[in-house]
């Protein structure tokens, strides 16, 4: 009877569990995996060699560069960011915290063309800030900074997103108790208040990364698309794929796939090494 | 050390959690804060150890005034109620924090550390569990971590925030002999709160009576229980068993 206590109580029926799991898996495949599949088909339809030399190309290594220095800067300055929202909303009482709660959220819910069109009416040459900056000599609309300021409004969230529930979980009781036990708040938040959010930390910080290399609509309107110069990964397939060039469309839409899929296999990868520090330290 | 809180208040957001209270907590005994929730005895604690700052009033610890010494320099050992291990860290990792957090040239060398663990973790009755991680422990093993954490850093009192109350009746009361032994033993000035008037009577030298934010009474717990000073004190140990 003992056994019986544990298992789980189930009303579904053997084949209807079945059922489910094979029909799970057949929608994954054909909405997730299918479409990602044929990327990589497309991409290698004239070999290996074809769609080396279409991303080897001037323009295509410029964007390649681009997007890689937008992600670059952006993610460590969003988890940098997001860390400070989060702590500040998870470990402090102060008037205004719905509202900044709300603030985190609204690049998900604003489109981001609308976002894209916002930072052009502010910083571009006939914007609110625009003639300031022209006096400056200060390029930010069709230039990097552009690119830098949509992207790190976009991915704004990612960070913070992911720590705010953890942290708010987590409470001040821990910190409290390495203040208590004669450390400075650095050290109390590189021994303490840091390992204890790593997890949320790192897959925020992927999210974010993907969607800093990813980003289309609020980068094209501020890039003004300037081949060579201001393109982006993104913004570079959907040109070339306008110009009938699928296989170069393809082979980046590919290589921006690989990247995303890098990142993915490197923190399941983390989680396979930790799995035994992660089960004795979960749920404490 | 002498802990004398004088005309300590604090309020929050409007609300006033403590009105000026006033206690000496003399130098090696243990002294209880009784009183239902919402007394004000947690706040009363935490501003002993820094962990809040008090709206008015001062605290001074052997005489010097320590009303805005900074947590880290009060060197108290402090027990939290649901303990506040460290997560991420083994038991071993977790006592020896303290001694780890002291600057570089106060710090013992790392066999002294490990050498204190080993005693501190062989005070606890616990010589077995330095590899383990605080999810792996049991309710009062875990107590136990906490108490010995605490006292790592050779803290100058020993305060616990409702020390046995999540635990069951049994674990408890061994518990509660071996915190009275570990005070015999170190001679540490002990302030714990409690809700339960048998543990403040049986285990403490000196019960301070709170309820909404004020000290109703102080005494001995035969005083406290045979003398009690007002309506409240003497309704809330009418529960109490006789010592």
């Amino acid at each position: 009877m003992h056994d019986a206590a544990l298992s789980p109580v189930r009303t579904e029926s053997r084949p209807w569990r079945t059922g489910l799991i094979i029909g799970v898996m057949a929608l994954t495949f054909v909405l997730l995996l299918a479409p990602l599949a044929v990327v990589f088909a497309e991409a290698l339809r004239n070999g290996l060699s074809a769609a080396v030399t279409s991303l080897s190309e001037r323009d295509a290594l410029s964007a390649i560069r681009l997007t890689l220095l937008v992600a670059a800067v952006a993610v460590p300055l969003n988890a940098v960011i997001g860390l400070a929202a989060a702590w500040a909303i998870a470990k402090f009482d102060f008037r205004g915290k719905a509202v900044l709660i709300t603030l985190i959220d609204l690049p998900f819910s604003v489109s981001p063309v609308v976002a894209g069109l916002a930072l052009v009416l502010l910083y571009g040459s006939h914007g609110l800030l625009g003639n300031w900056l022209v006096a400056q000599d200060v390029k930010v609309v069709f230039a990097l900074p552009g690119l830098l300021l949509a992207t790190l409004f976009i991915t704004f969230p990612f960070v913070a997103r992911e720590l705010i529930p953890v942290m708010t979980e987590q409470g001040r009781a821990e910190e409290e108790a390495a203040l208590t036990l004669g450390a400075s708040g650095w050290h109390m938040f590189r021994t303490v208040t840091l390992p204890n959010v790593r997890w949320a930390l790192l897959y925020g910080v992927l999210l974010c990364n993907a969607r800093a290399m990813g980003e289309f609509g609020a980068v094209a309107v501020i890039s003004g698309k300037i081949r060579g110069q201001t393109t982006t990964m993104p913004i570079m397939i959907e040109m070339l794929y306008n110009e009938y060039l699928s296989v170069a469309a393809f082979a980046m839409a590919a290589l921006l796939a690989a990247l995303a899929l890098l990142t993915l296999a490197l923190k399941s990868a983390l989680e396979w090494r930790h799995a035994d520090f992660l089960s004795a330290t979960r749920r404490h | 050390m002498h802990i004398e809180i004088d005309e300590i208040a604090k309020s929050f957001n409007g609300t006033q959690a403590l009105h000026p209270v006033s206690l000496s907590i003399p130098s090696g005994a243990m002294t209880a804060l009784l009183g239902p929730s919402g007394s004000g005895k947690t706040t009363l604690l935490r501003i002993i150890a820094g962990l809040e700052t008090a709206s008015s009033g001062r605290i001074l610890l052997d005489g010097k005034d320590a009303t805005f010494t900074p947590v880290q320099q009060r060197r108290t050992g402090f027990v939290f109620q649901s303990y506040a291990l460290f997560r991420h860290m083994t038991v071993q990792e977790n006592i020896a924090y303290g001694l780890r957090a002291r600057p570089r040239r106060e710090r013992p060398s790392g066999e002294e550390i490990s050498r204190r663990v080993e005693c501190l973790l062989a005070l606890i009755q616990l010589p077995e569990i330095g590899r383990r991680y605080p999810s792996q422990l049991s309710g009062g093993q875990r107590q136990r971590v906490a108490l010995a954490r605490a006292l790592a850093t050779e803290p100058r009192m020993l305060l616990l925030d409702e020390p046995f109350g999540a635990l069951d009746a049994r674990v408890r009361r061994d518990l509660r002999a071996g915190l009275r032994e570990i005070h015999d033993a170190t001679g540490l000035t002990t302030v714990f709160v409690t809700h339960d008037q048998e543990e403040a009577l049986s285990l403490a030298d000196q019960v301070a009576v709170m309820s909404m934010g004020r000290i109703e009474q102080v005494g001995q717990p035969r005083d406290v229980q045979e003398r009690p000073a007002t309506e409240f004190v003497k309704s809330f140990l009418e529960t109490a068993p006789a010592l």
